[in-house]
């Protein structure tokens, strides 16, 4: 007998290991639980977070344009009928964004900030002759934001004087490959000669097929924004924040502000019914697990009613014996907890080695997080207690005359 | 009268009846009953003259209708629950007539089992006197055998010593021999005589068995809920 426990915890232990196979019955039900939930957990985030890398591959958290241009009619009283026209919002500038960067990247919550001058313009190569977007960067700041070095399938990130790097479809349209040169020519008849010096997949075939990225200074003398760019992308620390910190930016800089959570709304929305969906069917496994761990004590209190009685006549308190029974909860669902957590870490290995790309590269990486199998335990444990609250009030209600003689 | 400190028990008029209304029917009609330090007392009577409702609500395991219980000079009626459990547990022990061990535990952990309840962790002091308690009752050899390992007799003796653990004022058998042959009933009535005599402990024993109530030094006889003999031994 160990002389540091307490005697509820002896008679715990001990009378859980009295009835092994119930114990170990029950042990691995809720192992199984728990093996579900945290299997899930870990898939769930492994999945949304490898989804929003994929959206965010060729976008930024939060991008930054000038204020919407809006029609200010001069006279504006009741008596004059006034109709007014939207106007068309015009490639601009936006103003001290020298001033605006170095300000923003004082604040802690931004990770990077990249100015970028872009605007439309055709690519020409031979008959080819394609509707692109010139994304005009400077390479170092625009890699934090994204990771385009990462991406890229040829060549390398350079975008200096004459120099051009284009998505992979956009290659294939026009038949060109590293070292080629392509014309750009804007709207208004400026063109300029680039050589290409890489190819990146961003993994959006749109992006793939519309992006040429090339120097600041070359888009900006391109798009007739000399010294301007038109938006600054941002890259945060924290995904989530993305929408408040826009909201913020807004409101302080005056500039408009759309973080990634509102222009993919949609996809936002999907993810958190996802999130809900699975939080429900984790509830109801909790709550079956929950439901076998009572149903067995509730029986192991009938079973065991003569020695409750002989406690009670040794002069166990009730307060006593309802802490043995909750500890057994809590002892099941502990190690029930330990139990499923390395069941889920097998399920998950398992995954991984079956579900591949078709080039054999594992879909995505997710692993079973410490902090989860705690929360797991920590959880398991909660539950196992909460359900042995029923079985334990009936094991110290219980007349130990009756007991005794019973 | 002798001094009224060495009342270990005093009951005074105990009534107990189950039930309410008019399916309320009385067990016991008025008990009174002293029992002094030392003393050796069987209670006998037939099957249903209310033995084993008396026995519980002297062991406080049941609170009587009315009428006052003293154990120690303790009111028991002014008790609740919690007070009943600790006096319960200080004063009191008991030796089933099914020994009642609890399996999971060891002969020795059964024995020191009172004393763990109270104190609420193990110590060496409680396997000390447990393990002394199991050599004077023969069992010195089978401490560590788990108590469903033991032979009934065997049982029953770690049943006596786990009564005596606590040092009670008053021992509690009810029928601690019937479920044992004559050989093994012998020992074991032999073993509760040797505690009452060493330690002065008062005991009061319900039993069946004439030839061991004609061994007591007091019997008391029940019947239909009433004290109709209280007498030493010999011939009534």
């Amino acid at each position: 007998m160990k002389t540091w426990l307490p005697f509820e915890w002896i008679a715990a232990v001990r009378f859980l290991r009295e009835g092994r196979m119930q114990s170990l019955l029950i042990i691995v039900g809720v192992g199984v639980g728990v093996a579900v939930i945290v299997f899930m957990s870990a898939l769930l985030s492994g999945l949304q977070a490898n989804l929003i890398k994929r959206t965010l591959s060729s976008q930024a958290h939060i991008t930054l344009l000038p204020p919407e241009e809006i029609a200010r009619p001069q006279q504006a009283t009741d008596a004059t009928a006034l109709r007014l026209q939207k106007q068309a919002q015009r490639l601009r500038a936006i103003d001290q964004w020298q001033t605006l960067r170095d300000r923003l990247e004082t604040w802690p919550e931004i990770a990077a900030v990249s100015p970028v001058a872009s605007g439309p313009a055709f690519a020409v190569r031979g008959e080819a002759n394609k509707a692109i977007t010139v994304v005009g960067i400077e390479p170092e700041r625009y890699n934090r934001v994204i990771s385009l070095a990462e991406r890229l399938t040829a060549g390398q990130l350079r975008v200096g004087a004459g120099e051009a790097v284009i998505g992979i479809e956009l290659a294939r349209d026009l038949g060109a490959e590293v070292g080629d040169k392509l014309r750009l020519s804007a709207a208004d008849g400026r063109s300029d000669t680039l050589t290409v010096t890489g190819l990146f997949d961003l993994g959006n075939k749109g992006v793939n097929a519309r992006n040429v990225y090339v120097g600041l200074r070359t888009a900006q003398s391109l798009l007739d924004l000399v010294g301007g760019v038109s938006s600054i992308d941002l890259a945060l620390h924290d995904l989530d924040l993305a929408e408040q910190l826009a909201r913020r930016i807004a409101g302080e800089i005056g500039l408009t502000a759309d973080s990634w959570i509102k222009t993919n709304a949609q996809f936002v929305t999907a993810l958190t019914s996802q999130r809900v969906s699975s939080n429900v069917i984790r509830f109801f496994i909790a709550l079956s697990v929950a439901f076998g761990i009572a149903s067995v004590l509730v029986v192991s209190v009938i079973q065991r009613g003569k020695e409750i009685g002989i406690l009670r006549a040794m002069g166990a308190t009730q307060a006593q014996m309802r802490r043995i029974f909750l500890l057994q909860g809590g002892i099941v669902g502990f190690f029930g907890s330990l139990l499923g957590s390395a069941l889920a870490w097998s399920f998950l290995m398992l995954w991984q080695l079956l579900a591949r790309n078709p080039d054999g590269t594992p879909m995505f990486v997710i692993g079973v997080e410490p902090g989860l199998v705690a929360l797991a335990a920590g959880g398991a444990s909660l539950v196992g207690i909460l359900s042995a609250l029923l079985p334990a009030r009936r094991a110290a209600q219980l007349d130990p005359v009756v007991a005794i003689r019973g | 009268m002798a001094e009224p400190d060495d009342r270990v028990l005093h009951l005074a008029g105990i009534r107990k009846s189950y039930g309410s209304g008019e399916v309320e029917s009385e067990i016991l009609h008025g008990i009174d009953l002293t029992l002094r330090r030392g003393e050796f007392a069987a209670l006998i009577g037939p099957s249903g003259s209310g033995k084993s409702t008396l026995l519980n609500l002297i062991g406080l395991l049941d609170r009587p209708t009315a009428g006052q219980l003293h154990i120690d000079g303790e009111d028991s009626g002014r008790l609740d629950d919690t007070g009943l459990t600790r006096l319960r547990g200080q004063r009191i022990g008991f030796v089933f007539q099914h020994h009642h061990l609890i399996p999971a535990f060891t002969a020795e952990e059964n024995v020191a089992m009172p004393l763990l309840v109270a104190r609420g962790r193990p110590d060496a002091e409680m396997f000390a006197r447990a393990g002394r308690l199991l050599d004077q009752v023969g069992l010195a050899d089978r401490k560590r055998h788990l108590a469903n390992r033991l032979s009934g007799g065997q049982q029953q003796r770690v049943a006596i010593a786990r009564a005596l653990v606590t040092d009670p004022s008053l021992v509690l058998a009810d029928e601690p021999t019937g479920n044992l042959d004559t050989h093994s009933a012998d020992d074991v009535f032999a073993l509760l005589r040797e505690f009452n005599r060493r330690q002065h402990t008062t005991f009061l024993i319900v039993t069946h068995d004439p030839r061991l109530a004609a061994r007591c030094d007091r019997i008391v006889e029940l019947v239909d809920g009433r004290i109709v003999a209280d007498r030493p031994p010999g011939p009534a």
